[in-house]
């Protein structure tokens, strides 16, 4: 564990036996609750294959990283409760929900989110089967699909159509374009092109 | 001639959404971005008496913390549907004006901070103690003091309206039906959050806004901060989803912009999920009698239709429920009212098929009891009921009800059903089918549209009109009406939305946007056209010289005798010629007056196949059929995707989608998509969708009477009707919860 991670977890759990002034000093202990977060701290976060290094409370959630310090805005805020899956990215190669993912968590290891799935200009056959079959109106969940869509494909999730339909439901799409979705992951499936991921 | 048009193409920013390109408001990057958040009261009426910001002032980052006690007073909001081009504040209350508690979710307070997590943080350290007041958040609580509504919408409808002898029929009638529905109340819960980033410069103001209509949200906070709408703009590229929640302006647009105006830097607002079911309006609780008399041989005499909701302490709030039974079925005694129960809550608004998504459920059900006890087929009496003229007996501006009810059971396999409930099985599970007429009303209530187009002299074109994408399409459809003006290939034309600087539309709503937009950028993209055909047979130097310009046409850029191909040049060698960089021109469109004497309805018919588990209460929609006739399909692709979407709406609408008033606390008992359940994947089943291809000439120039709320008319019924042929159980109740379902 990481110095400032033991400090992290010691100024919350025993504030009183810390000697260091940067924490004490922010916490009168006859006025509960803080004022101020934990301070931040400079986190090494991997994604789409390039290694940025950004202060982050430890509060902020991966998806927070994502979309308010490294602007990476494709992946989506729709609740912030871990119900919508607007925001599923893929962290070490597997579906998370980035809202619930704290993303100091997630140093040393490898995130994935929409923008990384494309090779360059051009798009994953996901990408392409999305559009093709028009599986998406407003656009915001859509991120969240893909990348739930492509990792169910390789999970070997998707072999019938109930299959499929399961295993998409933590993603929610209110436009309803449920039926397309289904029908871009089963021409996904059908060629035989969804097991390559462009980067990660 | 029109070539694009109808094309089932690929969305145009198909590309940016796939890839995570596309910008929605919460996403626009400004320097010395703050964060805001609302504490929002958690007493649904009263005062509040102390509020404390002692301890949230002095947390990291703050930057300011609005109260009642230190919000600029503002201009009174006046409630008024969007559509009609005014100021549209969703309700006629505007918080943290004075101390006063209306309803719970109402804002007390806005944090400003420099990140998120402090801004959210910091609000919840500021404490409020409430004076709390008895509250009323249900109709049972405020049925003692229910009223009849003068008028709906902001005054724009009446609540009541009335024809022939009702009682008298109704006393004389051989057969009555007679039922009474209650619904839960909906939410949207459109995926984006509203959200609003606001940025002030030298005295104007700039707003970013997650919104069906950016006009509105112009109007609306340029009218309560007293500005001159030249100094209001506001942008709008993306939005993800509305459904009816972004078609009035909230409280927090116009917070936003006081809270970058008081910390003078950009503020973003998003509004929470759980602040999404108290900020963003609500399709309202509410009660539906309908009572139907008919003769023997399945003729409607008598129509009575009563609806009672609940709305705020300060608008007479009701989606209106009346506008299809009062003139679907030709029923010479006919009254529809609608009574109201003040209560504490925010004023309801538009949601999805506003107001006949449950008036058509009742009527459909209704009709659907009438031919059972008649032994009428339920299709059959629907045809033979349905009106020629409306309830002033205009014809209907274009019709295709039968069409698509009769192509809607052949794709069904309607014919030769069995009639008789619980007669089918598959092991466990109960089979039923149902089916309903669905129609929905064109609004022609909005002003004056506009839209603009520009060519250039290399052939390639801008059109222009300030409306935004919220998921139906317009960006795709408008290209496809803009190269079919200008009689260009779609891939030279780029149409460009989202900013108030262009020119002026009225908000997607109702189903309105894509008849209202298309008209404008038609009529721009032809007037355009026209300059630029008047300019060649009038230049010495064209092979069009002197020709009739009513025998030229363009085709893929180039400008041809109709009757002579050869004979032409393209806009770019004209252009050049006459030393034109670029050529521009307005367009516009004027509705056809209230008054006009043509019944204004959207007609379709909606079939679906259900299987209940009797033991258990478990309703799956094994299919559904939908078949459509709404005019000129701008593209199919895109339209039956919406009309795919507002029938997963109705199986929502059906079968889920609900929420109720804890009465203790006047609170919404749910607050999350974990407790508002809303379809997902596996509620979908495979949906079929035609169209009957009709032509209307009145309700604009292209004919489109739009897509979006049809889809989910009727569908509730169909659903509804089909668990009754399955079980021999009517549920008078939605959603139609396990425990209504099963023996």
């Amino acid at each position: 564990m990481p110095a400032w991670a033991v400090q992290l977890i010691a100024h919350h759990v025993r504030p009183k036996i810390m000697h260091n002034d940067q924490f004490v000093a922010t916490a009168p202990p006859d006025r509960p609750p803080l004022t101020s977060g934990p301070s931040s701290l400079p986190v090494a976060l991997t994604v789409n294959g390039s290694t940025h290094v950004v202060d982050l409370e430890p509060r902020v959630s991966l998806l927070d990283a994502l979309r308010e310090h490294l602007d990476l805005t494709g992946s989506k805020k729709g609740c912030d409760q871990g119900t919508c899956g607007a925001c599923t990215v893929w962290v070490d190669g597997r579906r998370v929900l980035a809202c619930l993912s704290l993303a100091v968590t997630c140093e040393g290891r490898s995130v994935t989110t929409i923008e990384g799935l494309a090779a360059g200009e051009e798009l994953h056959p996901m990408q392409r089967a999305f559009i093709e079959c028009d599986a998406f109106q407003c656009g915001y969940c859509t991120a969240g699909q893909i990348m739930s869509a492509v990792a169910l494909l390789e999970e070997g999730n998707a072999t019938t159509d109930a299959e499929i339909a399961e295993s998409m439901s933590g993603n929610i799409c209110r436009c309803a374009a449920y039926p397309n979705i289904r029908a871009a992951i089963r021409e996904v499936r059908d060629a035989g092109e969804g097991g390559h991921r462009a980067t990660a | 001639m029109s070539s694009a048009i109808g094309s089932p193409i690929d969305r145009v920013d198909g590309p940016q959404k796939v890839t995570g390109a596309a910008r929605y408001t919460a996403e626009i990057v400004l320097p010395h971005m703050t964060y805001a958040a609302v504490v929002a009261a958690t007493v649904a009426s009263g005062r509040v008496a102390v509020i404390d910001t002692g301890r949230a002032r002095g947390a990291e980052g703050v930057l300011a913390i609005l109260t009642h006690e230190d919000l600029p007073k503002l201009a009174e909001p006046h409630l008024l549907p969007s559509l009609a081009g005014a100021a549209a504040p969703g309700q006629s209350f505007f918080p943290m004006q004075k101390d006063v508690v209306h309803y719970a979710g109402q804002p007390v307070a806005l944090v400003v901070a420099d990140s998120h997590e402090r801004a959210q943080y910091a609000a919840s350290l500021v404490e409020v103690t409430y004076e709390r007041a008895p509250s009323i958040t249900t109709i049972d609580e405020g049925r003692d003091a229910a009223y009849e509504a003068e008028r709906l919408f902001g005054g724009l409808l009446p609540a009541r309206d009335e024809r022939g002898d009702v009682d008298t029929a109704m006393a004389e009638a051989e057969v009555r039906v007679d039922v009474a529905y209650r619904f839960a109340a909906n939410h949207h819960n459109a995926i984006e959050p509203a959200a609003t980033t606001a940025v002030w410069d030298d005295g104007r103001l700039t707003i970013y806004d997650s919104t069906q209509g950016i006009r509105a949200s112009q109007l609306t906070v340029a009218q309560l901060l007293g500005m001159p709408l030249s100094d209001v703009r506001v942008i709008t590229h993306f939005v993800g989803g509305g459904f009816g929640s972004k078609a009035m302006v909230w409280p927090h647009v116009t917070l936003a912009a006081l809270a970058a105006r008081h910390v003078g830097r950009p503020v973003k607002l998003s509004l929470t999920r759980q602040q999404m079911f108290t900020s963003a309006g609500h399709r309202e609780e509410q009660e539906q009698q309908l009572a139907i008399g008919a003769t023997r041989d399945g003729r409607l005499t008598a129509m009575h239709h009563e609806k009672l909701s609940i709305t705020s302490p300060f608008d007479d709030w009701a989606e209106p429920a009346t506008g299809v039974s009062s003139q679907l079925y030709a029923c010479p005694n006919y009254r529809g009212e609608h009574r109201l129960v003040r209560g504490n809550t925010m004023t309801p608004t538009f949601t999805r098929g506003p107001g006949e998504a449950v008036g058509v459920f009742v009527l459909e059900t209704a009709m659907d009891e009438l031919a059972h006890e008649l032994g009428i087929d339920p299709l059959e009496l629907r045809v033979r009921n349905h009106a020629a003229v409306d309830g002033h007996g205009n014809p209907w501006s274009s019709d295709g009800l039968e069409e698509c009810l009769r192509h809607g059971a052949e794709l069904f396999g309607w014919a030769g059903r069995n009639p008789v409930p619980r007669s089918r099985r598959d092991g466990d599970w109960l089979i039923g089918t149902g089916m309903a007429a669905a129609a929905y009303p064109v609004p022609l209530f909005m002003p004056t549209q506009r839209a603009r187009a520009r060519l250039y002299a290399d052939g390639s074109a801008v059109v222009q009109a300030g409306t935004q994408e919220f998921g139906t399409g317009v960006l795709t459809a408008m290209t496809q009406v803009a190269a079919d003006g200008l009689g260009l290939p779609l891939g030279s034309v780029r149409f460009e939305a989202g900013d108030t600087d262009l020119p002026n539309v009225s908000s997607a709503v109702g189903s309105a946007g894509a008849g209202m937009i298309s008209a404008a950028v038609h009529a721009a993209a032809t007037a355009l056209r026209d300059q630029l055909v008047a300019t060649a047979v009038a230049d010495a130097d064209s092979p069009l010289h002197g020709a009739d310009p009513a025998t030229i046409e363009v085709r893929e850029g180039r400008i041809t005798q109709r009757e002579y191909p050869g004979v032409g040049e393209t806009y770019g060698e004209l252009m050049q010629r006459n030393r034109l960089a670029d050529a521009e021109a307005p367009g516009s469109w004027t509705p056809p007056p209230l008054d006009t004497p043509h019944g204004l309805l959207t007609f379709g018919a909606q079939f679906a196949e259900v299987a209940v588990d009797p033991e258990i209460g478990l309703v799956r929609a094994r299919r559904m059929v939908g078949v459509f006739a709404p005019g000129r399909v701008l593209n199919p692709k895109t339209a039956r995707s919406q009309l795919v979407g507002g029938m997963l709406w109705g199986l929502g609408q059906a079968l889920l989608e609900g929420n109720r008033m804890d009465p203790r606390h006047g609170r919404w008992g749910a607050t999350s998509l974990g407790e508002y359940l809303v379809p997902v994947n596996a509620d979908a089943p495979e949906v079929t969708v035609d169209f009957v291809e009709l032509t209307d000439t009145v309700v604009n120039p292209l004919g489109v009477k739009g897509v979006g709320e049809i889809g989910q008319v009727g569908v509730a019924a169909a659903i509804g009707n089909a668990v009754f042929h399955a079980t021999g159980r009517r549920v008078r109740e939605l959603p139609m919860a396990a425990e209504l379902v099963m023996d």
